[in-house]
This record gives structure tokens, C-alpha cells and sequence, in this order.
């Protein structure tokens, strides 16, 4: 298939990974920022293809993980009443709030339903003027223009039962957020290419320079990572630290300007929690004031809480990359996606669910490649 | 008979799951945990624990399997089948699991009030239309209505016994280090129709069900001599799972290679698009068959002579160790392990 094979080809992957090795002279920790690369990474095993020298942190790129706890209670609260249709991505059902998720508020009759569109779930509201319907609005940057269609369209069209819970982050903040600790490790990024495709990469630009970092904008399929890792490989061994796009069949330094200006006509930017890491200045999405009477928490007086995260969870370092999932003495032991602690473990993007999927017990040494 | 004592208590707790959830039924961990945890512990006996596709009954001589299966599909039909085919060819499909030929079936009937008879008749044309394609009689049945809301339509239950003639015992505890594994064509087919219609999903081609009795092949199989160790339908839960239960029930070690799995291009782009993946999804015309690396070839060749074996390929092997664990060759090469879900594949935010 196109747009996948060849950058899924074996060959290329492996003459990446001999141009990598050939460039690189010191061990380098790079960040790849985006949970959807998390994932490409663990399933297809592309940090096997690294020199040692070489180390991937797994970034807070995954909307499902780092929505705060409170949150998804609210969103269990409002999808229980009665009278209310609650939509969301499929991904936030298995989500453990303080108590339970939105699969159990489902199995004890709650109205939720999966879509893979916020415009589906206003056409769920036209199609049931009666109920209230509610849209989870989640994710960073790449769904925002959607969801701020949605509620352009609702406010155009009069839909009065519709409305938002939103819960949208996004990521310079974040980035900005792991260079300032003190603990930072990280040497370089990979930029997430799909929230580049909307927000293109000028917001990136004063990050290499205030922290001299590379950043390089890379895409999700093997290949992708690893022509990215080269790019940012090669920044680092040089001295360079600039924004590069790797990811040019998708992303333009300008990105999508209808799409940002929708956004910036719907939402206004806001501090917001994020779960494991904490609160993080203007690092949030929420509805703009002409666009209030849409807000599913005013809505259902929904009031501002903070819920405490278990204190075994480690998320918040493996979503800052101090901590890889395996140092973590709950994983795969009282933590696994069944039994989740912390988000990392609940969406398959976290870093803690990719490793316990593809990585758990497994070393490479014992196995036998069975021949064919 | 002994009296089993059963314990008041629920044996999984309420903490852990108070209520049924969809996951409980996806063919995941939470669904192995209920049969184990609920089922095998209240009807324990030989037969039920050895968890196969159906029950192994020696009965006056002869060798029976005896399965059942119910069918709550929406929509009722689908483009490469209806919950009519599904009833008939999936029942069959479990027979044919245990290397038995499919005789007879029962069909139960729950129909919710309001049901068109119309959509009755044409669930029904397809059900006599799937028994004679797979050569079995529908002998028995039941029907009941329920009111109005309480149904989704049509509900179907099949039961089935079909006839070993053979000697081997094919479960996964007859799986051997060495085997190869066969597939008899591309996965994912069947989960990504129903998918498509049920979330009015529109791709540039319309993706068919796989909707396939395959008791002719597997019968092909062993009327040819092949020593097949172990066979198993990839229906929920979808090729990995399958191979999951196999590698765990018979303490073994599967190794598959990625490449080696035949996925259609507009069932890989459906599942890019929503974030599935292929292996994981359910299929109802597909399954594996463990045989020697010595009768692999023949095996490949009978399969392939046969139009729903056309496809059929070589896509691993087994080995001793890692015991109880399935491994895969990625595209690119490396390695990683292939796990059982613990519930249905959810669609990603982006």
C-alpha cells in the first residue's frame, strides 16, 4: 500500500539505521514528543535498529494519558445523568477515573457512544433534539480544528442540546515545560508531525534557540523515525540545534491557517492540568467567551475540583522521560491495562501500554527467530 | 455424581468487575478470565476444560464433537454476508476445529417483536443456502419472541455435532516444537466489513466479509494424511489471540513473521485509519492449521488447490521457548511479542 510500504521496507529501515550508527560518536537522548511514534516505535521495535549510543524517551504525547483525572470524574458525572447522550473517541472509554470508567457508566445503562468525528456527534444531537449530547473533546492540536468545527457549526445551526467537554492541550508548552526542569535529559526532539501538519513548526523555532535544542518534525511510520533520528542525530554531532521537518509530505512551516484560525476563533488558550506532570501555564485549550454557553461544565455546573493520582504511579516521570515504564516496580505487576494505575498504561499510545504489549518479558536474546 | 459445592461468593469479585462489559465478550483476557474464573470452576469435567472450538464425546463407538455458538451481529446484513451465513458457517467452522465433518445443526431463534418477516425469510434463505454449501442438515430448532426493545432484531444460537473418522487429536496440547503454521488466507476481512457498515465508514472499495464454511479444506486435509496437530478459526479476538490461546494451552512457543500475513490493501487502510490492527481483527472464513515443517508443503498445496485456501500461506513456526508466548518478526525486521487484548480494539483519537 502506499504512503505505507515503503516506509515500513526493512531495507530503507536498515539503511537508515547503518547511516545513524556511521554519524553518531556520543550517546544522545532524544525525546520522540508524540504517543502515536511511542507506539510505532515499541510495535515495530525501531530503537532495536539504534546504536547503543542512542536513547528514545518516550514523550507526553498522548492525549489519552495525560487528560487530568478530574476530567475524565467530570465526564463520568455528566455521561450518567439522565437525559444525556455522552460521546467520545473510543480510546477515553477505558480511561480510569477516581472510581471507574466510562465502559462501566456504559454497562450500567449511561447513553455512550464511540465516534470517530465531533461533527458525528452533532448530528447525533439534531438527530435527538430531546437529549442533552456531550462531546469529549480531547487531544492536542491535531483534533482541535475539528472540534472547534463542531462547535462553530452548533452555535451556526442552533443545535441548543449540544455541547463540549474540553479537555485540549498542547505541545509547546509541554515541551518548553521538560526543557526548564532541572532534570532534563533530553538532547533533542522529534516533533509530533501531525500537530506540525496543523500548527506548522514556527512555534518551535524559539525553543532551539532559547535551549539549544534540535527539534525535527518527524512522521509516525518506522521509516519516518528513523530518518528522523538521523536528522536530529546529525544536528547534535554537528553543533546545530534548529527546527528541520522530516515530515514534509504532510507538514508546511506555516500549517493549516483555516484550521488555526477556526481554532483561534473557538478556543482561548488557558492554563491547564495535566495528569502525571501537573499544572502547566497557557498550556491548555478552552472555550472563548462567545463560544461559552457550549461549555458542557458550565453547562452541568460541573464544580473545579483537583483529584490526587495514586503516589505509586510514576506517569508523571515517564511522561517527562526521567523514567522508562520497566523501572517502574508496578508495572506489569499491579499495573497492567486491565488494572490500570495511571493513564500510561490505558491508552495504547502511553508508553507504560506499549511496552506491557510489546515488550514485556520479551528480550530479543530469547528468542528463537523460528525460520519459515 | 459428587455434589460440587459452590461458593456463595462471586468468584470475580466485585472490585475487580460488578457488572458484565462489552470487553467480557470480545474474545480478549476479560472473556478468558470469565470462562476460567466462572464457568470452568461451576461445570468442571474433562471435556469443557480442555477448551477447544467444541466438546470431544466418544459415543457408542463413534467419536462425536459437539459445539455451540450464538450470533448477535449488527447490522443483521453485511456486504459478503448476513447473521444467517454467520450462524450456519461459524458453527460449521467449529466442528471442522476439531477435525470433525459437520452433520447435523440446531437452530434457536429469538426474534424481537416488529421484526419485518420479511428480513426473517431472507436470514433464513441464507442460513438453508450456507447448509447446503457446507453439506450439513439443520435438524432441530426453537423460536421465541421477545418484546419489543428487548431484542436487537434477531438473535440466532446454533449447536452442532459432527463425526471424527480419524485418529488424531488435534488441540493445542498436540502442538510440537518445529511444527509450521499455516494460514488459509488475508485476515482482518470480516471485522472491518461489519465496521464499515455499522459506522457508515465509505471506502473507495467495499470490504467483504470472509464468510466461509471451511470444513471442506480442513477434511481435505486430513483425508490427504496430513498430520495436522492443531487447527483453530480466527474469529474474535482475530489471528493473534488465536495464536495466544494456542502457545499458552500448549506451553509452546509461536514465532510469526509479520510479512508473511496476507492483509488486503483496503482492509490495511481501514485499519490505518482507525487505529487497529489487522491481526487483532475477527474473521470468519480464516484459521491456522499446526502441522509437521515435514508436511507443511503438502499441506500449503492441498490448501491452495481448494478456492478458500487460495491464499494460504506459511506465516511461522513453533519452538520451546519462550514458552507460552507468541513473537513476531516485524516489518522492518526487529522483534517484539504479540499479545492477547484485554478487550475490543478501541478507535484512536488521532
Amino acid at each position: 500500500m502506499r504512503f505505507i510500504d515503503e516506509y515500513r521496507d526493512a531495507k530503507t529501515a536498515e539503511q537508515y539505521a547503518h547511516a545513524i550508527a556511521h554519524i553518531t560518536t556520543r550517546p544522545w537522548n532524544i525525546m520522540e514528543v508524540c504517543g502515536g511514534q511511542t507506539h510505532a516505535i515499541v510495535k515495530f521495535g525501531v530503537d532495536e535498529l539504534l546504536p547503543g549510543e542512542i536513547t528514545l524517551i518516550h514523550g507526553p504525547g498522548c492525549p489519552v494519558c495525560v487528560t487530568p483525572v478530574e476530567l475524565v470524574d467530570k465526564a463520568i458525572e455528566i455521561a450518567a445523568l439522565p437525559g444525556v447522550i455522552f460521546c467520545s473517541f473510543g480510546d477515553m472509554l477505558r480511561v480510569p477515573g477516581t472510581e471507574k470508567d466510562l465502559l462501566a457508566v456504559k454497562a450500567g445503562g449511561g447513553d455512550i457512544r464511540i465516534v470517530y468525528s465531533p461533527l458525528d456527534a452533532l448530528a447525533v444531537a439534531r438527530d435527538h433534539p430531546t437529549k442533552q449530547v456531550v462531546f469529549f473533546a480531547v487531544g492536542f492540536e491535531t483534533t482541535a480544528p475539528a472540534n472547534a468545527m463542531a462547535v462553530h457549526q452548533a452555535r451556526r445551526q442552533r443545535v441548543a442540546n449540544f455541547s463540549m467537554l474540553v479537555s485540549h492541550v498542547l505541545v509547546p508548552p509541554a515541551m518548553e515545560t521538560i526543557l526548564a526542569s532541572p532534570r532534563c535529559q533530553v538532547q533533542g526532539f522529534l516533533a509530533a508531525g501531525h500537530v506540525c501538519t496543523v500548527m506548522g513548526y514556527t512555534e518551535y523555532e524559539p525553543l532551539t534557540r532559547k535551549y539549544r535544542v534540535p527539534i525535527v518534525v518527524t512522521g509516525f511510520e518506522p521509516v519516518d523515525i528513523l530518518q528522523g533520528v538521523y536528522m536530529c542525530v546529525r544536528q547534535l554531532e554537528e553543533g546545530r540545534a534548529e527546527v528541520e521537518n522530516q515530515y514534509g509530505r504532510s507538514v508546511r512551516r506555516e500549517g493549516n491557517r483555516l484550521a488555526q484560525q477556526l481554532m483561534v476563533e473557538v478556543f482561548r488558550i488557558i492554563p491547564r492540568r495535566w495528569r502525571g506532570v501537573g499544572e502547566i501555564p497557557q498550556s491548555g485549550l478552552g472555550l472563548s467567551d462567545r463560544y461559552t454557553e457550549f461549555d458542557a461544565e458550565k453547562r452541568f455546573g460541573m464544580a473545579k475540583t483537583v483529584t490526587e493520582e495514586p503516589a505509586e504511579c510514576i506517569s508523571g516521570e515517564i511522561l517527562q522521560g526521567v523514567k522508562k515504564p520497566c523501572e517502574c516496580p508496578a508495572f506489569a505487576m499491579h499495573c497492567s491495562p486491565e488494572h490500570p494505575l495511571g493513564a500510561t498504561m490505558v491508552s495504547s499510545e502511553g508508553a507504560c501500554a506499549a511496552y506491557y504489549r510489546y515488550r514485556r518479558l520479551r528480550q530479543a536474546e530469547t528468542i528463537q527467530p523460528g525460520r519459515i | 455424581m459428587e455434589q460440587k459445592q459452590l461458593g456463595i461468593n462471586c468468584p470475580i469479585p466485585i472490585s475487580d468487575y460488578p457488572n458484565i462489559l462489552l470487553a467480557h465478550g470480545s474474545g480478549g483476557k476479560l472473556m478468558h478470565q470469565l470462562i476460567q474464573k466462572m464457568f470452568l470452576l461451576a461445570f468442571q469435567n474433562p471435556k469443557l476444560e480442555a477448551r477447544h472450538d467444541g466438546a470431544i464425546i466418544n459415543l457408542g463407538g463413534a467419536k462425536l464433537a459437539f459445539t455451540t455458538d450464538s450470533y448477535v451481529v449488527r447490522p443483521l446484513f453485511f456486504p459478503g454476508g448476513d447473521i444467517g451465513t454467520l450462524a450456519v458457517n461459524g458453527t460449521v467452522n467449529d466442528l471442522a476445529m476439531c477435525g470433525a465433518s459437520p452433520l447435523y445443526l440446531s437452530a434457536g431463534f429469538i426474534l424481537e417483536e416488529g421484526l419485518p418477516m420479511e428480513t426473517l425469510w431472507r436470514v433464513v434463505q441464507s442460513m438453508q443456502r450456507a447448509a447446503e454449501r457446507a453439506h450439513v442438515e439443520l435438524v432441530t430448532g426453537d423460536t421465541k419472541v421477545v418484546d419489543k426493545g428487548k431484542g436487537d432484531g434477531l438473535f440466532i444460537n446454533t449447536s452442532g455435532v459432527g463425526l471424527i473418522k480419524h485418529g488424531l487429536s488435534i488441540a493445542p496440547a498436540s502442538v510440537q516444537p518445529g511444527d509450521a503454521v499455516l494460514l488459509n488466507g488475508d485476515v482482518g476481512r470480516h471485522g472491518m466489513a461489519i465496521m464499515a457498515v455499522r459506522e457508515g465508514l465509505a471506502f473507495e472499495s467495499t470490504i467483504e466479509s470472509d464468510s466461509a464454511a471451511v470444513s471442506d479444506l480442513v477434511m481435505a486435509l486430513l483425508d490427504a494424511g496430513v498430520e495436522v496437530h492443531c487447527l483453530r478459526d480466527l474469529t474474535r479476538g482475530g489471528l493473534a489471540s488465536a495464536l495466544v490461546e494456542i502457545a499458552e494451552a500448549s506451553g509452546l512457543h509461536v514465532h510469526v513473521h509479520e510479512n508473511a500475513i496476507p492483509v488486503r490493501e483496503d482492509v490495511q487502510g481501514a485499519c490505518e485509519i482507525l487505529g487497529y490492527d489487522p491481526l487483532y481483527v475477527a474473521n470468519e472464513g480464516r484459521f491456522v492449521t499446526f502441522v509437521p515443517a515435514s508436511a507443511a508443503e503438502l499441506a500449503l498445496a492441498i490448501l491452495r488447490s481448494h478456492p478458500l485456501g487460495a491464499g494460504a500461506c506459511v506465516i511461522g513456526s513453533v519452538n520451546e521457548n519462550p514458552a507460552c508466548m507468541v513473537t513476531m518478526t516485524s516489518k522492518i525486521g526487529t522483534h517484539r511479542i504479540v499479545d492477547m487484548l484485554s478487550g475490543d480494539q478501541l478507535p484512536r483519537i488521532c
